[in-house]
Formats: C-alpha cells, sequence, structure tokens
C-alpha cells in the first residue's frame, strides 16, 4: 500500500472513531475530573501549535517569510472582530500582496 | 401545524441557515485543500476519501504538508490523529444529544466538526441537536464538493501560494484559536504549547513539534483554582 493511502486509511478510521467516542461509547456518561480537565486544554494547545508550525515552519528551519503578513493581518482582523470569511480573505491578501512585493 | 412542530422542523433549516456564511469559507478551505493535495502528489481519490471520512481541515493540511515535505506516514498520521484527538472531547460534550441504534449514532456524530459544534452551543455546556446536525450536513456538502472542485480543477485554481493560502490557514487556525482562549489556564496552555512547538520545529521532523507541545495539555491535571 502507498504510503499515501496508508495515512489517508488510518487517520479516516481513527477520526471516524473519534467523532463517535461520545455518541455511540459513552452516552451520558462523564469523564473523570482530571482527564475531562486535560481533555479540555486540547484545542487551545493544539491550533497554537498548528498556529505557530504553519506560521514560520519549514523543512527542519525556522522560515519567516510573507506567511507572517497575513497572519499579522489576519490578527488585526480577528481583533476587530470581522467574520471568520473575512478573516481568511484579508490573511490570504496580505500574504499574496507581500509575496508580491519582497 | 401545531407551534411546536413548526419549531421543530424550522431548526434543522435554523442550522443550515446559521451555516451557510461559515460553508462558503469552508467550501473554499476544501477546494483549496484539494488544490494542495493534488500538489502534494496525493492524487485524485486518496484526497476525496480524506474528505468524507476524516472531514477536519487542519488534520488534513497537516498531514498533507507533512507528506509534501517528506515526512513520513508516521509523522504524518500521529500529527493527524493528534489534531483530531479534540473530537474525543469534544463528542463527549454533545454526546446526550444521539440517540436511537449505535450504527445511526456512528453515522450522525460524523457531522460533528469545529464549526457546527460551536455553531450548535448554547452556553452553560448545552448544545441543541438540530443546530449541530442542520450546520453539520451543509458543512459537509461544502468540504467534499470543494475539495473534488480543487482536485479536479486545481490547476484552473492557480498556485495556492500565489492566491497567499499558505498565510490563510494560520489565520484560520488563529482565528479558531482565540475563542477558546476564555479561562487563564488555556491561555497558559496555549502559550506553553506553542512555544514547544516554535522551539522544535528546526530539531525534529515535521509533525513531531504538534505532537510534542500537546504534552502542555497535562497543565491541566493541576486543580483548578479559579
Amino acid at each position: 500500500m502507498s504510503t499515501v493511502w496508508l495515512v489517508v486509511l488510518v487517520v479516516g478510521i481513527a477520526t471516524v472513531a473519534l467523532k463517535a467516542t461520545g455518541p455511540v461509547l459513552l452516552g451520558d456518561r462523564e469523564l473523570p475530573e482530571p482527564v475531562a480537565r486535560v481533555a479540555a486544554l486540547l484545542a487551545p494547545v493544539l491550533l497554537s501549535a498548528l498556529v505557530v508550525t504553519q506560521t514560520v515552519g519549514g523543512d527542519n528551519e525556522l522560515v519567516l517569510d510573507a506567511r507572517l503578513a497575513g497572519v499579522g493581518a489576519g490578527a488585526v482582523a480577528i481583533a476587530a472582530r470581522a467574520p471568520l470569511p473575512a478573516v481568511v480573505v484579508i490573511a490570504a491578501l496580505a500574504t499574496a500582496i507581500t509575496r508580491l512585493l519582497v | 401545524m401545531s407551534s411546536a412542530a413548526s419549531i421543530s422542523e424550522l431548526r434543522y433549516r435554523d442550522g443550515v441557515r446559521a451555516a451557510i456564511a461559515v460553508a462558503a469559507t469552508v467550501w473554499f478551505f476544501g477546494a483549496s485543500f484539494g488544490l494542495v493535495a493534488r500538489a502534494a502528489g496525493m492524487g485524485v481519490l486518496a484526497p476525496l476519501v480524506l474528505s468524507a471520512t476524516t472531514f477536519a481541515g487542519s488534520a488534513q493540511f497537516a498531514l498533507t504538508s507533512i507528506l509534501g515535505a517528506g515526512g513520513g506516514a508516521a509523522a504524518a498520521i500521529v500529527a493527524a490523529v493528534l489534531l483530531n484527538t479534540r473530537y474525543a472531547p469534544i463528542s463527549i460534550s454533545v454526546a446526550s444529544l444521539f440517540r436511537g441504534p449505535r450504527l445511526r449514532r456512528l453515522v450522525e456524530s460524523q457531522l460533528i466538526v469545529d464549526e457546527s459544534w460551536a455553531l450548535a452551543s448554547r452556553g452553560g455546556g448545552r448544545f441543541d441537536r438540530r443546530l449541530l446536525l442542520g450546520a453539520g450536513l451543509l458543512l459537509y456538502v461544502a468540504w467534499l464538493s470543494g475539495t473534488a472542485v480543487g482536485v479536479l480543477a486545481g490547476d484552473a485554481l492557480g498556485n495556492p501560494k500565489d492566491l497567499g493560502l499558505d498565510g490563510a490557514f494560520p489565520a484560520l487556525f488563529l482565528a479558531l484559536l482565540v475563542p477558546q482562549l476564555r479561562a487563564p489556564r488555556a491561555v497558559l496552555a496555549a502559550l506553553v504549547g506553542g512555544a514547544i512547538a516554535l522551539v522544535l520545529i528546526p530539531f525534529t521532523p515535521p509533525g513531531t513539534p504538534i505532537v510534542a507541545a500537546s504534552l502542555a495539555c497535562l497543565l491541566g491535571l493541576r486543580r483548578s483554582d479559579a
């Protein structure tokens, strides 16, 4: 099996199972308190790590390029309470324009 | 028609309606994903199967970028699965909305995605089933049809870098991160996780920084002082 299909199948099956965890397995049962506190931090931690790696991540090196301008413009839009589609378009535009100019 | 019936009939539609603007973005990102996946050498069918089964943008983009950078299957799988691990607690938070046979609950639970979950939140940890499923269905259709257009008409859409899409992704993740930062502990954990990822980028294979950053979740083991 190719690397691509291996990844697609494993991730697909795992994600289906993860999304079904609560509805299929647990129903109304609650997580033990310490586990719930750890799980509650997964989303902010993983999203934060993703922002970092997608902004300055390269092939085994830190890369400072037009993406920084895009994220910066996106952050300003977020602070101004722009809706999600506007944040995305503004960040893309800022990245594309910076890449053209620099 | 009784008013109760009309309310319950309307509310799946309310979910669809609430998600229309977000669905446009999701379609756009689905097309971007198809484009990027094609460029990363994933072919036509694999990205579609991935969108149909995984239906989670951040994990799909992460594994695509790792594969495209030659990061290997293990790093791609671990990063994507770890990114989607949040769906265990997310699905647990809405577990009581799902009824009937297990197979039906399994199928319906696949409509859980960050955006449908957020749109269905009624505050105080309560969620609305019809908003969740109505929004989720529209977003699923948008994601899959966007992916199809991206992989098939990818060349017509141009180079994603020329469109600045590589800068749009981290901005989208930032926009999804900000609403998560209400509690001081979440802010601290996000900072620690981001710092771990930043420090590890030069020294580890692609995907590893995100995996290692998840250790910051252990801050949750401390008892809440709030």
